[in-house]
């Protein structure tokens, strides 16, 4: 600690190592909060139904999303991505996952939504299974956090309906 | 800086730093706050920075008792004898 420089580098140093402890810390305490989301989704509306030229199957809908995802929010969130994946299995496929919608929420106020749209993404099948498909819906959010680990989950929500015959 | 500024600097360093990491924490926490603590963190590692890098007169309380010139007179230092020693490297 004999000079000026010296002293600065040592500052520096353990400074920047309790900086990593505190976000250490800090990400260890999500582990404490109480995580209780819930979602419901509701098809409105079949808009249409069609093969397309190509020979895949492609429908469009209206949704109505309801979810509060309030709780997954901590003093360590930075934001949660959630979105809304149709899932059904084919001969071809165990497992088709196919995005409809997604939205970033950036703060716990927003994280309480009801929302009536139409497919964001375009549900596009490999092949033509998709007449009379029973499929599922499923909710997936990635919480991120400030610091520390992001983690994911989801709701599934079952049921649902693809119609028997192309509109 | 003197020895005893030089521990005294070194120990006032860690427990301020840790203070204040511990202090932003506690704060933050409890007011559900990341960038409470990120800012009181700041606030400690400035205040850390101005208590222990300069050298402030107080960390020279002890200075160090050089010998005095008269009595080092009393005493030369013995005399370097220079011997010419062989090279190592032999050139070829």
């Amino acid at each position: 600690m004999h000079s000026f420089g010296y002293r600065a580098n040592a500052l520096l140093t353990f400074a920047v190592t309790i900086l990593a402890f505190i976000c250490a810390i800090a990400s260890f305490s999500d582990k404490f909060s109480n995580q209780t989301p819930s979602a419901q989704i509701q098809i409105l509306n079949i808009n249409w139904f069609q093969k397309q030229p190509h020979g895949n199957d492609e429908v469009s809908l209206t949704l109505n999303v309801t979810a509060d995802l309030q709780s997954l929010f901590t003093w360590n969130t930075k934001q949660v991505f959630a979105f809304v994946a149709a899932e059904y299995e084919t001969s071809k496929n165990a497992l088709n996952q196919v995005s409809l919608w997604d939205a970033i929420i950036p703060e716990k106020e927003h994280a309480k939504f009801w929302i009536q749209i139409s497919n964001k993404y375009r549900f596009i099948d490999q092949g033509h299974n998709l007449r009379g498909k029973d499929f599922n819906l499923t909710l997936h959010w990635h919480v991120m956090p400030k610091t520390g680990k992001m983690f994911a989950d989801k709701i599934v929500m079952s049921g649902y309906q693809l119609p028997n015959a192309y509109r | 800086m003197d020895w005893q500024g030089q521990k005294l600097v070194e120990q006032l360093m860690q427990i301020l730093l840790v203070i204040s990491g511990v202090v932003a924490l506690v704060v933050g926490y409890t007011t559900e706050s990341f960038r409470t603590m990120m800012l009181i963190y700041a606030g400690g590692v400035v205040l850390t920075t101005l208590v222990t890098v300069p050298n402030w007169p107080f960390y020279n309380h002890h200075p160090l008792k050089w010998l005095d010139p008269s009595e080092a007179e009393k005493h030369p230092k013995p005399e370097v004898v220079s011997v010419a020693s062989k090279k190592k490297f032999s050139k070829k």
